[in-house]
């Protein structure tokens, strides 16, 4: 079928794989500019967590940036205080995320809709206040220093910006696919029932709370992975790296990328975050600009740049077929191309 | 042969028994009817057999296993389907998506296998879609496929949540009004589809207030009211039955009598 190899979908996932690709080759030299890619790279995996909760399964957790918080801790501390490696590091962060996102989604999931969001900022706020005052083991204010670069076992030099923003990206890329994967699945259903009604996916056989909980695992897990590379990008991390200003932060990447979607948490952050660059010589003033221009987004788009861009494919496409599902070709042939529909909407 | 056997069945709020001591047997392959005024418990009834309520008393075996108070999730995946009396969709999504959700229970495939593109994963994704189109063809609504549930005529909608729950490949199939807020011509064409769906090998439970489409169709009537049994046995046994003409046809009847 030629819309399952040429698609608005795919050409727009291309694009932006393709620009994530060459930015440093184009930027090159400009290390800084690097800098910032690679750590809104990590942003993104992250935000890529909070679309399997929020976008997904429809539930609001604030705790986001404290899961990202305990990830830059574990592997900050182990790879510094400890003298572990890096990646054993990585993978304690990973596994400790998951489990501490299974565990509380037991408690947390108790709670429904605005009550989750508070509950979950409660707990945001008290892994951030943890890590900002036990002085002991977090080293509070001072931060931690020195957290080694990924072991590149002779093959790669992690300690190049340039081999790292390439390292994050395929993590991001992973990111994307699973979220790909997940939505084309019946999982992905099974989250879009919950989010929707869930009195209706409980009809029809869906064990709501264990795939919210689950859901709410693998959200605080992409949070955990990434801050475990957050740490060893920056090398030296302090308590802000668990902040709840960091939570409402890839809320905002989220809201303005599109909730829901595959592209919406990597567009959605990279373009926060150059207008957060564009706008520094304002400072604390730079929300005057920004601010109007979220509202903006959110009353003009509110499924958000990709959402938007969507539905304007959709319609478009709606137009072209002629009236849609009515006419067109006989059964089999409209059967298989609503299924590339269904799997193409990204 | 009894696919569904309750028992004393009673659910109390506070105060108020809802459902009171009552006894039922769906007979596999049958249309059994649930009548009553409103309030009479009949929706609490569909409620507690499908485990949205947990019941004060009484047992409920299903398929001569136990169910009683297991939660929907489970009573789903043991073959019991439902749909609600106000249509309840996934009204953002498409008609196939609506439809296709209703595989998830048999679905088996992790989001490894998701991840993975495992030969499994797509085997079930095609039998999924497969089963998704059949219950569209059943209902007589695949050309609405593509189109967005809230989108779509009401009396689609009620197709779509009845290809739904055919989607959950149930044994038995509670439905609850499924005809409420329909004209007399799509009526007709709602007990057709419930003959065909009976006819399919589905065991049918039926709450209804339409007196003519519960006669016509129902080989087994229980009738309550106040949460309990009053009347039960085939249509002529219930529709003579002066208990049932004094609580629930009442003066309606008395007037038809009067006229006719």
């Amino acid at each position: 079928m030629t819309t399952s190899t040429f698609s608005p979908q795919r050409l727009g996932t291309l694009l932006v794989a393709l620009a994530l690709l060459l930015a440093p080759l184009t930027l090159g030299g400009q290390e800084y500019v690097l800098r910032v890619l690679t750590v809104g790279a990590t942003y993104a995996i992250a935000v890529y967590g909070m679309n399997l909760i929020l976008g997904l399964t429809g539930q609001l957790s604030l705790a986001h940036g404290g899961f990202f918080g305990i990830g830059v801790y574990i592997v900050g501390l182990l790879t510094t205080d400890y003298d572990w490696a890096f990646w054993p590091s990585l993978l304690v962060a990973v596994v400790v995320t998951a489990l501490g996102g299974f565990v509380s989604g037991v408690v947390a999931l108790r709670t429904r809709e605005e009550y989750f969001a508070i509950f979950t900022m409660a707990m945001g706020f008290i892994i951030f206040l943890v890590i900002s005052r036990w002085e002991s083991v977090t080293h509070a204010h001072s931060g931690v220093s020195g957290v080694k670069f990924p072991e590149g076992f002779g093959l790669l030099d992690f300690s190049e910006p340039i081999v790292m923003y390439y390292l994050v990206l395929l993590f991001l890329l992973g990111a994307a696919y699973v979220t790909h994967a997940v939505r084309r699945s019946g999982i992905g259903r099974t989250l879009v029932a919950i989010r929707t009604s869930e009195d209706l996916a409980r009809s029809i056989g869906i064990n709501v709370g264990l795939n919210k909980q689950l859901a709410f695992a693998a959200s605080t897990t992409f949070a955990g992975l990434a801050g475990g590379l957050f740490a060893a990008v920056q090398g030296f991390v302090g308590p802000s790296a668990a902040s709840i200003d960091l939570t409402f932060e890839m809320l905002m990447f989220i809201l303005v990328g599109g909730l829901g979607t595959v592209l919406g948490p990597v567009v959605g952050t990279f373009i926060v975050l150059f207008l957060f660059e564009f706008f520094q010589d304002f400072e604390a003033y730079r929300f005057l600009v920004l601010g109007p221009i979220i509202v903006a987004l959110v009353i003009f788009a509110p499924r958000g740049i990709v959402g938007y861009l969507n539905a304007f494919v959709g319609k478009l496409r709606s137009r072209g077929t002629g009236a849609g599902t009515g006419s067109g070709g006989p059964p089999e042939h409209r059967s298989s191309d609503t299924a590339t529909d269904v799997k193409e909407t990204l | 042969m009894t696919l569904l056997e309750v028992r004393g069945l009673g659910k109390h709020f506070s105060g108020l028994h809802a459902v009171d001591d009552v006894d039922l047997d769906i007979s596999a392959g049958r249309i059994t009817a649930i009548i009553g005024p409103n309030g009479a418990g009949k929706s609490t009834l569909f409620n507690l057999l499908a485990g949205f309520y947990r019941p004060t008393s009484g047992t409920v075996r299903f398929k001569d296993r136990d169910i009683t108070g297991m939660s929907p999730h489970r009573t789903v995946a043991h073959g019991i389907a439902r749909t609600f009396q106000t249509t309840n969709l996934f009204e953002d999504a498409t008609v196939l998506d609506n439809v296709l959700s209703g595989r998830v229970v048999r679905s088996h495939s992790t989001v490894f296998d998701a991840v993975l593109r495992t030969p499994r994963h797509r085997r079930e994704e095609r039998l999924n879609l497969d089963k998704a189109m059949a219950a569209l063809e059943f209902t007589g609504i695949s050309e609405y496929r593509g189109e967005i549930a809230s989108s779509v005529p009401q009396e689609v909608q009620k197709r779509v949540s009845i290809a739904l729950a055919l989607a959950t490949e149930p044994e038995l199939l509670l439905l609850d009004e499924p005809a409420a807020g329909l004209t007399e011509e799509e009526t007709g064409g709602f007990a057709q589809l419930i003959r065909d769906i009976v006819a399919d090998g589905v065991t049918v439970g039926l709450v209804e207030h339409r007196m003519s489409m519960v006669m016509s169709l129902a080989d087994h009537i229980l009738v309550l009211d106040h949460g309990k049994e009053i009347a039960a046995g085939t249509p002529e046994t219930v529709r003579t039955d002066p208990q049932v003409i004094e609580a629930y046809l009442g003066a309606d009847h008395q007037e038809q009598e009067g006229a006719g």
